[in-house]
């Protein structure tokens, strides 16, 4: 019978300094709020069909991005955090929230699909569990090209529930392939809590049944998101196979913008933000590194021109053209 | 010219671009050790190796998404399926992900890649094993459907699907795998979209696709036979259509008969012939009229199964009816 492996203790990264824990600080303040304009965006109609926030779950995006910064992502419909993590401007994807042509998907995706081949963003995909069998076949590719690279794949806790899932989990681990999976368990599966969706609530457990290395860690701390995934990436990297990472997290929003989230217990959100990924980097910084308070609000300020900067590239930007309408149906001969 | 099986012609076509591509791979079930179920990939895994001809466990939706994300890694896979009918437990990755990502991303990730395997009604294997998925397939904007009646079209056709730099839905048939043809000895590639006059006529257009190819040939002899001259148009691509071949012929003869695998019902033959009443209305002098499998899952006996089959019997009873008119 297979064993899972267990992963390496700590990662070979190098420790973060005061300058990457800054970033990573203010990489997740920007995403929040390009979140917070987005909520604000869609109440005004300029955002328009389904629109699912990241906000309280940015450590883990921004943690891993920081240990897997040359890799291939994939992610599910909970992608605004990750695509602007890897490496997808607030502009652009401000732009593809606003449909307009100068958006990561020239408008044609939305804030489902936003992708960026530049930065190896393979795409948010809209069908819970689908995207995960794709994580294979680019772990396939980057292996067969010996390109050094995994595939890190990001999908809820609802989505461990699909078939597609489990076949990518059976295969990838047949075929030993360069994959973290990650499985963001925020509790909840649109309005349906972890347990009444799932009699094993150790989301991690799933990879039991196909001998693969797992680890369950809380992700509220981006330091240790990075250091975690860093771990199962080298694990990977190293030919011995794909990782399933369950990364305990929460989102202090509803599933879309559409949802109150009223199914909460009373008080579980005021609880769980007292474990906010920005406090507790925040917090490291100005404790553990003597980051001073002006420094801090320095980072909040510089955010805040870069995220209005985005609203009113994307206010400003051109809609699609009608006359591209067909453009993005085929690939032309030789692409 | 050599005479070779369909299933050969296939398999050089898969071998040919294989060596001419190094990012091309095969994938599927039983096709690697067991050199394929229907042996089309005989030797393939001797020539190419394990990473190029790859066995999988039996996981349709997980392997036809693996190849979808090696698409948009940069490789080129080919993805067979043992019958079309186990396509559809990977419907959802041939059309949310195959289809549409060259889409959602606008344009940043094409997905070259050849779905393939039998497709259509066998003899006595029950309904869930004979059915023909065309219409399915070619609903959707973004595939490419493809299939074939002969070695000649099944080689040319397979190596313009592999090159192609989108998905391609190839459609094959068990029944046929046996089949003899022609075909040369100089490498070719037949573009896709174009169909073929199998036969020139001027009294009425036959138009069918894959093997119905065969039943639909056969009338079209005893029909001559009986002083009617059919042309027949085989389409090789559902998706995109070739409006011109099959507008040119219908208006040549005013008179359309579309025989097909599958049920009438939404199928590929009804879109046809809203098109050609569309294009060609003024010139019809009869109505257009549809052979096809009878609206029934299929049956297993024999006299059943003949009975929901489109025969030649009945596309000539059809073809007579349009005559008459």
């Amino acid at each position: 019978m297979n064993e899972s492996q267990a992963l390496p203790l700590q990662s070979n990264l190098p420790n973060l300094d005061v300058s990457g824990l800054k970033s990573i600080y203010r990489q997740m303040v920007l995403i929040r709020r390009v979140e917070e304009l987005a909520a604000k965006a869609y109440t005004q109609r300029k955002i328009l069909g389904f629109c699912h926030l990241y906000i309280g779950q940015e450590s883990v995006a921004v943690g891993a991005a920081a240990a897997t910064s040359d890799d291939y992502w994939i992610t599910a419909y909970r992608e605004h955090g990750q695509a602007m993590a890897k490496g997808v401007s607030a502009r652009a994807m401000m732009a593809e929230l606003f449909g307009k042509r100068t958006g990561s998907s020239k408008g044609q995706g939305g804030s489902m699909h936003i992708y960026d081949k530049e930065s190896k963003f393979m795409g948010g995909y809209g069908i819970v569990g689908a995207h995960v069998p794709l994580a294979t076949g680019i772990a396939w590719a980057a292996k067969q090209r010996k390109e050094g690279r995994v595939c890190v794949c990001f999908f809820g806790d609802g989505a461990a529930n699909q078939g597609a899932f489990f076949e990518a989990l059976c295969l990838a681990q047949l075929y030993k392939l360069p994959v973290v999976f990650i499985c963001e368990n925020n509790f909840y599966a649109m309005g349906t809590p972890l347990h009444r969706q799932s009699a094993v609530t150790d989301m991690s457990l799933r990879a039991l049944g196909v001998g693969m290395a797992r680890e369950q860690f809380e992700g509220f701390d981006a330091e240790v998101v990075r250091d975690r995934v860093g771990a199962a990436a080298e694990f990977a990297r190293s030919g011995q196979g794909p990782v399933l990472l369950e990364i305990i997290t929460y989102r202090h929003r509803g599933h879309s913008m559409s949802d109150p989230a009223k199914y909460r217990p009373d008080g579980e959100l005021d609880e769980k933000k007292k474990s906010d990924p920005l406090a507790i980097t925040k917090e490291r910084l100005t404790q553990d590194f003597n980051v001073s308070e002006e420094e801090i609000q320095a980072i909040h300020d510089s955010v805040e021109v870069e995220a209005q900067d985005a609203w009113d590239f994307a206010e400003s930007s051109e809609i699609p053209d009608p006359a591209n309408l067909y453009d993005f149906t085929y690939a032309p001969d030789g692409s | 010219m050599a005479l070779i099986q369909i299933r050969e012609a296939l398999r050089q076509a898969m071998q040919e671009e294989m060596r001419r591509d190094k990012d091309i791979f095969l994938m599927g079930e039983e096709v690697a050790h067991y050199n394929g179920a229907y042996k089309v990939s005989q030797g393939m895994l001797e020539e190419f190796g394990e990473d190029r001809v790859v066995d999988t466990p039996i996981s349709e939706g997980g392997f036809a998404g693996l190849g979808v994300g090696a698409a948009m890694a940069g490789m080129r896979p080919i993805i067979e399926f043992m019958t079309w009918n186990f396509s559809l437990v990977a419907f959802d990755q041939v059309v949310n992900s195959a289809a549409k990502i060259y889409q959602m991303s606008g344009g940043q990730y094409s997905i070259p890649i050849v779905f393939r395997g039998p497709n259509g009604t066998a003899e006595n294997l029950g309904s869930q094993h004979s059915t023909s998925v065309d219409s399915l397939y070619a609903h959707f904007p973004g595939l490419k459907v493809v299939t074939y009646a002969t070695a000649y079209d099944a080689k040319g056709l397979l190596k313009a699907a592999i090159r192609d730099p989108n998905p391609v839905v190839f459609l094959e048939s068990e029944m046929t795998y046996g089949v003899k043809g022609e075909v040369p000895d100089e490498e070719y590639v037949i573009e896709l979209g174009k169909a073929d006059i199998k036969r020139a006529g001027k009294d009425v257009t036959l138009i069918t696709w894959g093997k119905q190819l065969f039943n639909v040939q056969n009338a079209a002899e005893q029909l001559a036979a009986q002083g009617i001259d059919a042309e027949i148009v085989d389409l090789r691509s559902l998706r995109p259509l070739d409006h011109e071949t099959i507008f040119n012929s219908v208006v040549k003869t005013g008179r359309c008969v579309i025989s097909h695998e599958g049920f009438l019902y939404a199928g590929v033959g009804a879109e046809i012939a809203a098109r050609i009443q569309e294009a060609c209305f003024d010139v019809l002098e009869a109505p257009i009229l549809r052979v096809a499998n009878r609206d029934v899952p299929q049956p297993y006996a024999t006299n059943l199964e003949q009975l929901v089959n489109p025969t030649p019997e009945r596309i000539i009873n059809t073809v007579r009816q349009v005559m008459e008119r």
